[in-house]
């Protein structure tokens, strides 16, 4: 057995540690990943599961007991944190609300995903009119003040989850196209591009088996960077009462709910914006860090 | 330069026209802007009436040719809840939200910036993970969380700052630094890499070469260079920021323009949302326009860009 581990290490000692045990040990080296990472991943399960979780029916109110407060305030284990003016059940509201605004990421990032990443590399990969086509669209899509065009929108079509989900990814397209657009054409001039266009490759094949896979890394960076926009920018409308309609368990709903309440109760607004705080802090950790991992090169 | 400024001017109007067009056409998104005029209860009778009256019978790029002619005089028409024109309405409110943007960047320029030279001095010192602790989590922050918090601390418990409304600049500093701070991690990284960049070339090293003292080579020679792109930075966040005012001056009952807007949008106040979206574009344009020409400026490598 000795001979084995030895006979081993010498081969390590030669030809050195694989990609993927390089990659295996930036990421676990990565402090900021790991827990960013972890939040997001336990968030999700709390989401999933949530009907398992939730101790009572986030929708039903008990006009007896009102604004009852946290256990750490004096409360009691039955609302571990208190209900709301309604009687609701805080805790319960909070593990659903974790389902609005991590469906309101993931669909929004994915829909906006989709076109920004069909522009960005269009214009890249083509360049000419296409690119000075796709470039003008992004001058136009942020000259438009998102909150304003989102709270318009939103309130003319009636705000529900799902128009709320369309317009933020109808909106949130630019920095896709922006990065996949920058990204598609430093990849254009490699070399295995040239070789694959030598051979006769069909455009949608370069497209999907060169760049796509060559450019992935910044996608990805770019899709948590959009998903925790997407969900702040939920909170803020639903916050300013035109986005997500009660009694849904949104988390910046449950905050204006809490904003009247504020001075005597103030752990009305603290706990749900602190949820939310949390949950955009890991989702952007999480993005900081795979950009380190996959591109250790391009650390800020 | 002559032509570079051109081709920007040329393309900041062709900008400012598809935008017009898209914040005219945001009225006929409900469908029938007239029967939304004339509100739910309204019969079909009404409803015919008030689309004449509005001229909304009419194809829609003549309502849009109008519109848009009648814009550029400075007429965006007449608010449905008001009864007054819309660009006095917000001719009036404009003041405060432009202070409040030009206060917000203040404050952002005023502490990113020497926080960011800080760090890439001393990288990994205890100022850069300040540093870079504000960045993160300045940018998961919920804007409108964070003015409640204030507000509950300065306002309510200390009371040392008034909690809303604009009577003095007192009433101004909460909502600058809700609004800063958003402007804050962007401009912290750039000032950051950019002078990273610059101490680690050739001049800086020859300007330390031949003995001039450390305070110049980082004020005189690093940061003048440093510092340009955060200038164009600076100025497009401006028009992000008063574009995002909509928040924070509905939280401190701001009565600036951005209340106007969340105000006009509950009250289905269509003309006075469209002239707002247009408003707050046109900022956004010339902001980044000036930008543009400010860099190719200061930096002649951008012209040909």
């Amino acid at each position: 057995m000795a001979d084995v581990t030895s006979h081993d290490r010498l081969l390590d000692e030669i030809t050195g540690p694989t990609p993927g045990q390089m990659l295996r040990k930036r990421v676990f080296g990565h402090q900021g990943l790991l827990i960013g990472l972890a939040v997001v991943v336990l968030l999700t399960l709390v989401a999933i599961f949530a009907p398992l979780l939730a101790p009572h029916d986030p929708y039903a109110q008990s006009l007896m007991t009102r604004m009852e407060p946290p256990v750490f305030m004096g409360g009691t284990w039955e609302h571990p944190l208190g209900t709301d003016h309604l009687g609701r059940d805080y805790l319960s509201r909070l593990i659903y609300g974790a389902r609005v605004s991590l469906l309101i990421g993931a669909v929004a990032a994915l829909i906006s995903g989709l076109i920004g990443t069909a522009m960005g590399v269009a214009a890249g990969y083509f360049g000419g009119k296409v690119d000075a086509v796709v470039t003008f669209l992004i001058n136009v899509r942020l000259a438009m003040p998102v909150v304003l065009v989102a709270l318009a929108v939103v309130a003319i079509l009636g705000g529900s989850l799902e128009v709320v989900i369309v317009v933020l990814g109808l909106l949130l397209w630019d920095r896709f196209a922006v990065v996949m657009r920058a990204s598609t054409m430093q990849v254009r001039r490699r070399e295995y591009v040239a070789a694959a266009q030598v051979i006769g490759a069909s455009t949608p094949r370069i497209l999907l088996s060169e760049i796509m896979p060559n450019i992935a890394n910044n996608l990805i960076v770019v899709v948590t960077l959009e998903m925790a926009h997407a969900i702040l920018l939920e909170a803020a409308l639903s916050f300013l009462g035109l986005g997500v309609q009660p009694p849904t368990p949104s988390w910046g709903l449950m905050v204006s709910e809490g904003k009247n309440m504020m001075l005597f109760e103030p752990w009305l607004v603290l706990i749900p914006g602190a949820v939310l705080f949390v949950l955009v802090l890991a989702i952007n950790l999480m993005g900081d860090g795979l950009r380190d991992v996959t591109a250790p090169e391009n650390r800020s | 330069m002559l032509q570079f400024i051109l081709k920007r001017l040329g393309l900041a109007v062709l900008v400012a026209f598809t935008v017009s067009f898209i914040s005219f056409s945001l009225l006929f998104l409900s469908g029938d802007p007239a029967a939304a005029l004339a509100g739910e209860t309204a019969s079909g009778e009404d409803i015919e009436a008030v689309r004449r009256l509005y001229g909304f019978d009419r194809p829609m790029l003549v309502q849009y040719a109008e519109w848009l002619t009648a814009a550029l005089r400075g007429d965006f028409g007449e608010s449905y809840y008001f009864r007054l024109p819309v660009s006095s309405l917000i001719a009036e409110r404009l003041s405060v939200t432009m202070t409040l943007g030009v206060c917000g960047i203040t404050f952002a320029l005023l502490t990113a910036v020497p926080l960011g030279v800080v760090a890439a001095i001393r990288p990994n010192s205890l100022v850069d993970r300040i540093a870079l602790f504000v960045s993160v989590a300045g940018q998961a922050m919920p804007s409108f969380w964070f003015g409640l918090i204030l507000i509950v601390v300065f306002a309510i418990q200390l009371g040392w700052l008034p909690p809303s409304g604009t009577a003095s600049w007192e009433h101004f500093i909460m909502p600058t630094i809700v609004l800063g701070y958003y402007a804050m991690p962007a401009i912290m990284r750039l000032t950051r890499a950019g002078m990273l960049d610059v101490l680690s070339s050739d001049y800086i090293r020859t300007a330390r070469a031949k003995g001039a003292n450390e305070r110049r080579v980082l004020f005189r020679h690093a940061l003048r260079n440093a510092i340009i792109p955060v200038v164009s930075l600076a100025a497009v966040q401006m028009g992000f920021m008063l574009g995002g005012s909509i928040v924070v001056e509905s939280i401190f009952a701001l009565h600036g323009a951005g209340y106007l807007a969340w105000e006009s949008i509950a009250r289905n106040d269509l003309p006075t949302v469209q002239a707002l979206i247009l408003i707050f574009s046109m900022f956004y344009i010339v902001f980044t326009f000036l930008a543009d020409v400010l860099n190719a400026w200061l930096d002649p490598r951008m012209r040909t860009g």
